[in-house]
């Protein structure tokens, strides 16, 4: 292809002789950005998946949602009753309010939303932001505290209730611990290098330890290169933004968490949802933005974005990755997959999703996750080729301007993961993985025994089992709190009006008597509130489970 | 022992109205105004059903065995508006 362009009547013939031979060569032609090649006769869908995958998303009877909606319905008509005495000053107001001199002025704090947390929030509120005063292993304390005036303040008492069993904290590995063996490379750490870094990444915050806990994570996760960034929140919310851009099309599953939202809605660039884990509605989105393009130019889109997460925390899912995979490859997008709960919880060895399934960690584009959950520490990391990481290292918002990781925590991460990759010469990495596994399928297999409705992946340390009334919710916090076992119940803005849940979170670090006491608990509660609504116990279809699945018994 | 065993039932009953109608949460006298709402509704509609339940009863057993009367729906609007009054 020597031949050198020649141009006449104004075509340049060698492009069109590039073209040819590209034609020739490899009989692939290149048209609308779709290539026409020689494809193999496809796996079929059966076979993507290499081990079974169950999820349930059990529906409740219908008398339980038209009973939720009665109590909706009386707790808004006191509502109303109570916002009509605090309006008309029969009653003592608690909320924030106006000055005096404002009052004729635009209103700065009234809208729907604070109805609802006036009035249904506010009698609960003793279920949340409870303070604790231990470390969050898999027994902690908490301060004990009463509130005089139905929740609007608290005060504490001043005792502890001491070994609480602890079932919401994200501990998968039960690395947050205070065995002083274990910490002893941490401790070095920081009185070899204090606490503070008082710096960002671009100036002075660089150290050999962030160099160290990047080339670890890299290795960890099989990629070219990885960035690393004091908070796990800021590392969606501040990189979207610098991968993305006015022009670029995001394509985000219904129940992504507000960090991927934020990143998404600062980026600038037009979001459409997909149902979630439906690979039918985003193969739609994604012919829909091919064919059609950009909404009023009918230009292709500058890139097509797939935001997923590994786990989806409040739903116990895990993200269907083989398929979003071939989806990619197929209409040419990029995927990003966020990592936080999964990353150290599933797999064979711990490696997130990705090992999960089997597959080749260069398929995926960008690989985020945090070290919050599964490692005892704080702060996100961002992987994949080494030009996406060098990319972000100047564009990213988080290194330009956020202060970086500080080193004991690094330190903390990195003697995590050096265990978790068997590198510090015992298995107990490995175990702790293994103990994870074993813990909850024995969990969730006991819970779907008992009749409970429990959502998400049989595999995902993330249980959430449905309360779905508004009553139950403080009901069920505040008595799992009497039998001395810790609880986070989730209502309204983070899960749809009538699905309210409590969600648990196991723990390698749990053993299993701590795990046979809660569910001798639950089940106590259980028959008490009348919370087993499954029709479906698991003794009743036996043929549902696949022979060949593992089942650790003991 | 199975008079406790009742009040037991009978508290447990109570319970589930109070978690499911969300007076779990109201404060002592939000139950008391929600309750004797609930007390009134409820003797109002006993006292309805006491008044009326008779006079269709009594309606009932009367067409039974006579099928050639042809003025009989007459005759039952009657009784129905004079015992209403």
């Amino acid at each position: 292809m020597a031949n050198p362009s020649a141009v006449c009547n104004g075509h340049l013939h060698h492009h069109h002789h590039q073209k040819q031979n590209n034609v020739l060569k490899s009989g692939v032609c290149k048209k609308n950005g779709i290539t026409k090649g020689v494809k193999k006769n496809g796996v079929t869908n059966g076979t993507l998946y290499k081990k079974t995958f169950i999820e349930h998303f059990e529906q409740a009877p219908m008398y339980v949602a038209v009973l939720t909606f009665v109590g909706f319905g009386v707790g808004t008509i006191f509502g109303y009753l109570r916002d009509f005495m605090r309006a008309w000053g029969l009653e003592k107001r608690n909320v924030a309010q106006e000055r005096e001199q404002q009052k004729d002025f635009v209103p700065l704090y009234q809208d729907f939303e604070n109805f609802y947390t006036r009035n249904l929030y506010m009698r609960i509120r003793d279920n949340w932001n409870r303070p604790i005063c231990s470390v969050p292993g898999p027994q902690f304390d908490l301060m004990e505290r009463v509130t005089d005036d139905y929740n609007w303040t608290f005060r504490f008492t001043g005792r502890t209730i001491k070994n609480v069993i602890n079932m919401g904290s994200y501990n998968y590995l039960g690395f947050a611990e205070t065995d002083p063996n274990a910490l002893k490379t941490v401790t070095k750490e920081l009185q070899r290098y204090g606490t503070g870094i008082c710096s960002t990444r671009q100036e002075m915050g660089t150290l050999d330890k962030h160099v160290e806990l990047e080339n670890l994570v890299a290795k960890f996760l099989g990629v070219e290169d990885a960035m690393v960034f004091g908070m796990g929140f800021a590392t969606n919310s501040m990189n979207i933004p610098a991968l993305v851009g006015k022009g670029c099309l995001i394509l985000s599953d219904e129940l992504n968490h507000t960090s991927l939202v934020l990143g998404a809605r600062l980026s600038g660039a037009t979001i459409r949802i997909f149902k979630h884990n439906n690979m039918q509605s985003l193969e739609k989105l994604l012919r829909d933005a091919i064919i059609y393009g950009q909404p009023r130019s009918r230009r292709a889109w500058r890139k097509i974005i797939i935001l997923v997460e590994g786990i989806y925390s409040m739903e116990g899912s895990i993200v269907q990755l083989p398929e979003i995979v071939s989806l990619k490859k197929k209409y040419k997008a990029y995927l990003y997959l966020d990592e936080a709960h999964s990353i150290g919880a599933v797999g064979a060895t711990g490696r997130g999703v990705v090992e999960y399934f089997g597959m080749n960690p260069d398929d995926v584009d960008v690989l985020m996750g945090t070290f919050t959950k599964s490692f005892g520490a704080a702060g996100g990391y961002i992987a994949g080729k080494k030009g996406l990481v060098d990319f972000l290292r100047t564009h990213s918002h988080s290194a330009v301007y956020a202060t970086s990781m500080c080193p004991p925590v690094a330190e903390q991460i990195i003697r995590a993961m050096k265990c978790l990759m068997g590198l510090d010469g015992t298995t107990q990495g490995l175990q702790r993985v293994r103990q994870l596994g074993k813990n909850t399928r024995y969990f969730r297999r006991r819970l779907h025994e008992m009749g409970f409705i429990i959502y998400g992946n049989d595999d995902s340390p993330v249980v959430p089992l449905l309360l779905y009334m508004p009553g139950k919710i403080g009901a069920f916090a505040r008595r799992m709190l009497e039998k001395n076992i810790g609880v986070v119940v989730v209502g309204f803005p983070a899960t749809p009006i009538t699905e309210s849940r409590a969600r648990f979170c196991v723990s390698a670090a749990h053993t299993r008597e701590m795990l046979d006491t809660v569910l001798n608990a639950l089940d106590e509660l259980g028959d008490f509130l009348q919370l087993k609504y499954s029709r479906y116990s698991k003794s009743s279809h036996p043929e549902l489970y696949e022979e060949n699945r593992f089942e650790f018994e003991d | 022992m199975d008079i406790k065993s009742m009040k037991n039932y009978l508290y447990w009953l109570f319970c589930q109205f109070e978690l499911i109608t969300c007076s779990y949460l109201m404060e002592p006298w939000e139950k008391v105004l929600f309750y004797t709402f609930n007390v009134t509704m409820l003797v109002m509609l006993a006292y309805t059903a006491y008044i009326i339940f008779p006079v269709h009863i009594s309606m009932a057993f009367q067409f039974s065995p006579c099928p050639q009367h042809s003025s009989s729906a007459y005759r039952v609007t009657a009784q129905l508006c004079s015992h209403s009054c």
